[in-house]
């Protein structure tokens, strides 16, 4: 969609099914549909001329007419970019109307009267619905949902590797993998036997919710199952979105800056729980391992704190036992609400 | 400006809201956008500006004026059981500089109101 930064939704793939994505219609219906090619997208470069190719057949407008304009966009760094439009006459009050236009250049200022409309909606709130919507699935089936975070090369594959080995087959667990790229990820976690679908989010930083929401209807994961969700490795952009887990578990490894919890606040501030994962390279880092966890309470004075080695087993029991704690609560839940809704189907 | 930017998803949700409010009220253009954006919440500006006039392109926002207003963060300090002033996460309080604080403003990101002629 942009061509700038290139984080648009029409570049994203869920793995094994065909690209979809959703048109939005004047009348604010929207629909999706599946294409079987990858690299297509609708950009409109700036500069372009879009004429409106409505059929003419047969009958006259009385009214059809067309103007072309060109005019400037002052960028905020200073650039000026120069652009022409093709309106068609149709436009809805038959006015001469010029839809690129901000006040400061308007051609004909006065023409209709402006005003207020007030909205007060939260600029994440569609992503809060389908995440509304994700929370509800995954607790009327029992799932506990853990949204894992960090930067790249934190160890959060291998940390999930060793936690499916322990957790399976006692409980089932699948995996979400959400990378730019590549499904190497997907294929280490299938390796352990444990169910994956890997969403590759192109140019995008983070998932959102309904990627996770279309997700969850290709996984089905099983009731009272355990489900990570391996965001994109970052330690900004996934902390804005709310994908409907139970919680984020921040990884932080010890390789990296103890100052981490202060730098990107938004994250720790986010999780739940910090892995310091890579405990065992301790004796040769210069790593404050107390120093890092007082950071991290500066910015959420409730965060769990499990120093782990993924490689080497340290904490790994104790990462577990949590884990397996959180998915009885889930499990629960889903029980003691079924129970007063159905007595019979709790079971 | 720094990457990466979830600031372009952040843009693509506010021209959604803006695009579906001003087809509801018959707009033909949308002037102005403002938003409330709290002083502690996951929002680099000058990105979000940047991101804004990239997506509104060729929309009914167009040239829209990006409004912002600032909502400073506060938070609740416990030793000092009072509400205090927080112009960054992970600062202390600036009476006890404990941080054992709890925010309760600053984390906005609302679409407000808009413009629309």
């Amino acid at each position: 969609m942009c061509t700038t930064c290139g984080c648009g939704q029409g570049e994203t793939k869920i793995e094994g099914a065909a690209h979809e994505h959703e048109h939005r219609h004047a009348d604010g219906s929207v629909h999706r549909h599946a294409h079987g090619h990858d690299d297509h997208g609708h950009v409109h470069h700036h500069g372009d001329v879009h004429r409106d190719e409505a059929p003419v057949s047969g009958h006259a407008h009385g009214h059809e007419h067309e103007h072309e304009h060109e005019h400037e966009h002052v960028m905020p760094d200073g650039t000026v970019v120069r652009h022409a439009h093709v309106h068609d006459g149709l436009a809805m009050h038959g006015d001469h109307l010029h839809y690129g236009a901000g006040p400061a250049y308007s051609h004909a200022p006065g023409l209709s009267q402006s005003r207020m409309v007030q909205i007060e909606q939260d600029i994440l709130g569609r992503n809060d619905r389908h995440a509304r919507f994700n929370r509800e699935f995954l607790a009327e089936r029992g799932i506990f949902a853990v949204n894992l975070v960090s930067s790249p090369g934190s160890g959060k594959t291998t940390l999930l590797t060793e936690s499916i080995a322990r957790l399976q087959p006692a409980t089932e667990v699948c995996v979400i993998e959400g990378d730019q790229q590549t499904t190497n990820d997907a294929d280490r976690i299938r390796a352990t036997g444990a169910r994956a679908l890997q969403i590759n989010t192109g140019k995008g930083c983070h998932l959102d919710a309904s990627m996770i929401e279309r997700a969850l209807e290709r996984l089905q994961p099983a009731t009272d199952s355990v489900l990570f969700i391996e965001n994109v490795g970052n330690l900004v952009c996934p902390a804005a979105f709310d994908l409907g887990e139970a919680c984020k578990v921040v990884v932080l490894s010890v390789t990296e800056g103890e100052d981490k919890p202060l730098k990107y606040p938004d994250m720790f501030r986010a999780a739940r729980l910090m892995l310091l994962n890579k405990v065992d390279l301790l004796p040769y880092l210069n790593f404050d391992l107390q120093r890092c966890i007082d950071y991290a309470r500066r910015v959420n004075p409730s965060i769990e704190v499990m120093p782990v080695s993924a490689t080497k087993g340290d904490g790994i029991d104790q990462w577990i036992s949590w884990l397996r704690l959180q998915a009885i609560t889930a499990r629960n839940t889903r029980k003691r609400v079924a129970a007063r809704s159905s007595p019979v189907a709790a079971e | 400006m720094k990457l990466p930017m979830h600031e372009m998803s952040l843009a693509e949700s506010i021209l959604q809201v803006v695009e579906e409010t001003a087809r509801s009220s018959a707009a033909d253009q949308v002037r102005a956008v403002r938003l409330e954006i709290g002083a502690l919440s996951h929002v680099e500006r000058d990105s979000l500006r940047f991101c804004f006039d990239a997506v509104t392109r060729g929309t009914l926002a167009d040239g829209a004026r990006l409004e912002i207003d600032a909502t400073p963060g506060r938070a609740w300090c416990m030793p000092c059981s009072e509400s205090v002033e927080l112009s960054r996460l992970g600062d202390a309080c600036p009476r006890c500089g404990s941080y054992q604080l709890q925010v309760t403003q600053g984390e906005e990101m609302r679409v407000k109101d808009i413009e629309v002629a």
